[in-house]
């Protein structure tokens, strides 16, 4: 066994295409059109039966024409990333165990999709990801259990109870979100400096 | 069994239940109560022969609703090495064994959505109980059970009065196939499939859920086995200072234990990996029988399972 | 035998402390003057009478108001005790193994009487009579874990086996030496032991998640962890942790002695019949270092071990704020003779 996966974050192996899925549905979002464009440009064949959704605001700049390039057999355009989730779960909801599912985008978003898939029996390791853009990450308050997204540095001021939090490096896959814990428990108004989050 | 909790028991009942296929009802000795176990669980049962204990693990198929025995299904092979043919010549009613604790190599994935269950001939010990524990947990699922012929009849009327029209028989002698093909196609997202008979059923199960695009996590598979014969070899355990000869028909594992040495083990048939041992030298090529071993450990010469793994050649010196 | 429970507070005015009996008994968990962490795992065998090892459910004269503060932190925050829906069954194999274990070996404490499906619990020190029907979760006032896991001293965590690995699906985590049920739910094995230091180079997770793997029913094994505390506190959960936090800072010379806490794990783990999980608990033991001192053996040993700790496992452990002043405090205790092998004192 490979000690590197000694670790709860998870890891991706990157979009590959798996030519026995019967179908592929694809989930989009943030910087995640070019890893698409990689693994399934050319392939016209699975491209017939390949099902992509995605957000309008939440696919970068330029992605979306491009995906709408690769001519998909269904291209599905959602509104905001959240309704993006939904159309995803109601995809889910009548799929059968022929399809591959595939998510490339950014890491908190790839474990929501990974959670919705889990919820519904579907073992996370089967989930084809790729990690696109940029390093920020989800994190939730262990004090008020708020979520933030977008924590880009750590550590960060918690929107829920204000308090100061230094981001973990434990990764949650049912709440697809790292482990923010107040860091001037010990000497209150101790708060160092905040550090870019590096990956 | 290195150290494990051993159970004596006393055969209550012996049932012929197919052409080849005997069932056993063990009750504990003391009249006490037997252990519970999850589906998919399976016992060492220990056959003294004279001198000589033969080891085989058996699927437990059910435990009775007072707890007060167990049953096992026993297939009688061609080419036994001596534990099925045991079972079916030398044991009768009233006689005493010993089992091991249950153990579970073969659990079911309870987060599922759905349960495929796929039995082959004597393979369906495993599954009767499953199926027995997905409908108690109210469940989703489907069994489908290939027999030779009517023959079977045993399993098959009780797994009807049980399951209903959830069962789908395939009888080889009407010419009805099982065929993966068939089953897959449609089954809803996070359905579990779980096969176990002859090995090659098992390989074409999951081959053929492959081929219906099916990820591989969710294909699982009953791998234990039994060792498989072959040409006899010495055995020199370097730590231990001990030699002996494994005969043809029996694995390293019970030739250290008739020599009196009683390595770690759990499984005895290549899927725990508790018999794992370093490999010192070997003057021949390692035949790996197990589903253990990664490539990579395989292919490094180092490692080797006692249970089911052999040498071909003369002399296999272990780190023991 | 006869406890007699103390009534005690683990909160506010912290007046938690051990008799000379409960100091003898304490399971010191040091046999050399040093420490490495390892997976040190043992059979989980009946030790000597009055040790906690003595049976293999351990209740002792805090279990009336430990009960009590798990209580109060439950209805401070439920989320304390969670399930994942397909735990249910290992859930009343718990139910099982600890009622069996308790009134086995507390015949006075506790009284359980099986009619096939029928069952009744008399649980005296709680003052409890419940008669309900084993496997219908409706017929008890909580659900099963949580319900038996009221009753006894320690945490549990369920941990469901697939895909050959552990999965932590459920859990009653009251008394937490700094990690979160409701956070690590549904991780396997590896991840939730991702945070602690060296053990990735060292994959002795790796070696310990295959041994567990072949965990059999019957055979039990445990094996001791520790670290400290600031007061006798048992919800050190990271959720309040902006609330206890500070008493690290609050560390003098002149209180090592009342404030400063060795806290010890005795980790159980069973292979459960039905459900063919393991129970993974985690029993913790608290002594202060005026109690700890009057046994000079560990005395001597734990101002070595403190003294001797590699900075990373002080870090992760949170000592680092009043390692010194504590090590400064046993000094006075150390007088530089040797120790005799093992834990027990001399």
């Amino acid at each position: 066994m490979n000690t590197d996966v000694m670790d709860s974050r998870p890891t991706y192996g990157g979009l590959r295409l798996d030519p026995r899925a019967k179908s592929h549905l694809v989930v989009v979002d943030g910087d995640g059109a070019p890893a698409v464009l990689d693994a399934f440009a050319g392939a016209e064949d699975e491209l017939n039966r390949t099902t992509i959704l995605c957000a309008h605001e939440d696919v970068a700049a330029g992605g979306l024409e491009r995906l709408c390039a690769l001519r998909a057999a269904r291209l599905q355009l959602s509104g905001s990333s959240e309704d993006l989730l939904t159309e995803f779960e109601r995809v889910l909801d009548g799929a059968d165990m022929s399809v591959r599912i595939y998510v490339a985008g950014r890491e908190s978003f790839i474990g929501k999709v990974v959670a919705s898939a889990a919820l519904r029996g579907v073992v996370p390791d089967s989930v084809v990801a790729e990690r696109r853009g940029g390093v920020s990450r989800r994190v939730q308050c262990v004090h008020c259990k708020h979520i933030d997204e977008g924590v880009t540095a750590s550590p960060y001021r918690c929107s829920g109870c204000g308090q100061h939090l230094l981001v973990r490096d434990h990764f949650s896959r049912r709440l697809a979100a790292f482990q923010g814990v107040r860091i001037d428990a010990e000497i209150p108004g101790e708060v160092p400096p905040a550090m870019e989050l590096a990956s | 069994m290195s150290g494990g909790v051993e159970i004596a028991v006393v055969v209550a009942e012996i049932e012929q239940a197919a052409r080849n296929v005997k069932r056993f009802r063990f009750a504990a000795k003391d009249g006490g109560s037997l252990p519970h176990f999850a589906a998919g669980s399976h016992v060492v049962v220990l056959m003294r022969d004279g001198e000589r204990t033969i080891r085989n693990a058996y699927s437990l198929i059910d435990r009775a609703e007072d707890g007060s025995s167990y049953r096992i299904g026993v297939l009688r092979t061609p080419n036994s090495r001596g534990g099925s043919k045991f079972m079916h010549e030398r044991v009768s009613v009233g006689d005493e064994l010993r089992i091991t604790m249950p153990v579970n190599l073969f659990p079911l994935f309870h987060p599922g959505r759905k349960h495929l269950l796929i039995a082959g001939g004597i393979g369906v010990t495993p599954i009767y109980a499953m199926a027995d524990e997905l409908q108690r947990r109210g469940a989703l699922y489907e069994i489908h059970y290939a027999v030779r012929d009517e023959a079977h009849g045993a399993f098959i009327d009780e797994m009807r009065a049980r399951h209903g029209d959830r069962l789908k028989l395939y009888r080889r002698d009407l010419e009805e196939i099982l065929a993966v093909d068939q089953i897959l196609p449609g089954q809803p997202l996070g359905t579990h499939l779980y096969v176990c008979g002859p090995e090659g059923m098992i390989e074409a199960v999951l081959e053929g859920g492959l081929e219906a695009g099916w990820p591989k996590e969710h294909l699982h598979a009953e791998r234990f086995q039994t060792p498989p014969t072959g040409e006899p070899f010495a055995l020199r355990l370097a730590k231990a200072g001990l030699t002996c000869e494994v005969r043809g028909d029996q694995s390293m594992l019970e030739a250290l234990e008739e020599a009196g040495f009683d390595p770690p083990s759990l499984c005895r048939g290549g899927a725990c990996g508790q018999c794992a041992v370093d490999v010192l030298e070997a003057d021949g090529e390692l035949i790996h029988n197990d589903h253990y071993l990664s490539a990579a450990e395989r292919a490094s010469g180092e490692k080797i399972m006692l249970c089911v793994s052999r040498l071909k050649g003369r002399e296999l010196v272990l780190d023991l | 035998m006869t406890v007699h429970f103390k009534q005690e507070t683990f909160r506010d005015d912290y007046t938690y402390s051990n008799s000379p009996e409960a100091i003898r008994r304490f399971p010191f968990p040091f046999d050399k003057d040093e420490y490495m962490y390892s997976v040190n795992i043992e059979q989980h065998m009946p030790g000597p009478a009055k040790s906690p090892f003595e049976f293999p459910i351990d209740i002792d004269e805090h279990y009336v108001s430990e009960m009590r503060d798990r209580a109060i932190t439950l209805a401070q925050d439920p989320k304390r005790c969670q399930s994942l829906p397909h735990m249910i069954t290992a859930e009343w194999d718990l139910v099982e193994l600890l009622m069996e274990s308790m009134a086995k070996h507390y015949p006075e404490l506790f009284t359980l009487t099986q009619d096939g499906d029928r069952w009744r619990w008399i649980n005296r020190p709680l003052d409890i009579d419940q008669t309900f029907t084993f496997g219908d979760a409706s017929t008890l006032p909580y659900p099963p874990m949580e319900y038996i896991t009221r009753q006894c001293q320690g945490d549990f965590a369920l941990l469901d086996q697939r895909l050959d690995n552990l999965w932590m699906d459920a859990g009653m985590i009251t008394s937490q030496a700094d990690w979160s049920l409701d956070f690590d739910i549904g991780m396997n094995f590896l991840e939730w032991h991702a945070p602690v230091p060296l053990a990735k180079d060292m994959a002795i997770f790796e070696r310990a998640l295959k041994f567990l793997l072949n965990l059999q029913q019957g055979r039990p094994v445990r094996r001791l962890n520790w670290t400290m505390t600031i007061n006798p506190r048992l919800d050190t959960s990271p959720e309040n942790y902006d609330k206890w936090g500070a008493d690290r800072a609050t560390v003098t010379p002149e209180n090592v002695g009342r404030k400063v806490h060795l806290r010890v794990e005795l980790q159980a783990m069973w292979r459960l019949p039905r459900s063919n999980a393991i129970v993974f608990s985690i029993r913790g033991y608290l002594i202060n270092m005026d109690e700890l001192v009057t046994v000079p053996k560990w005395a001597r040993r734990f101002h070595r071990v403190l003294r001797e700790l590699r900075p990373e496992l002080a870090e992760y452990k949170g000592l680092t704020r009043y390692r010194q002043t504590t090590i400064d405090w046993l000094a006075k205790h150390d007088d530089g003779a040797p120790t005799s092998p093992g834990f027990q004192p001399d």
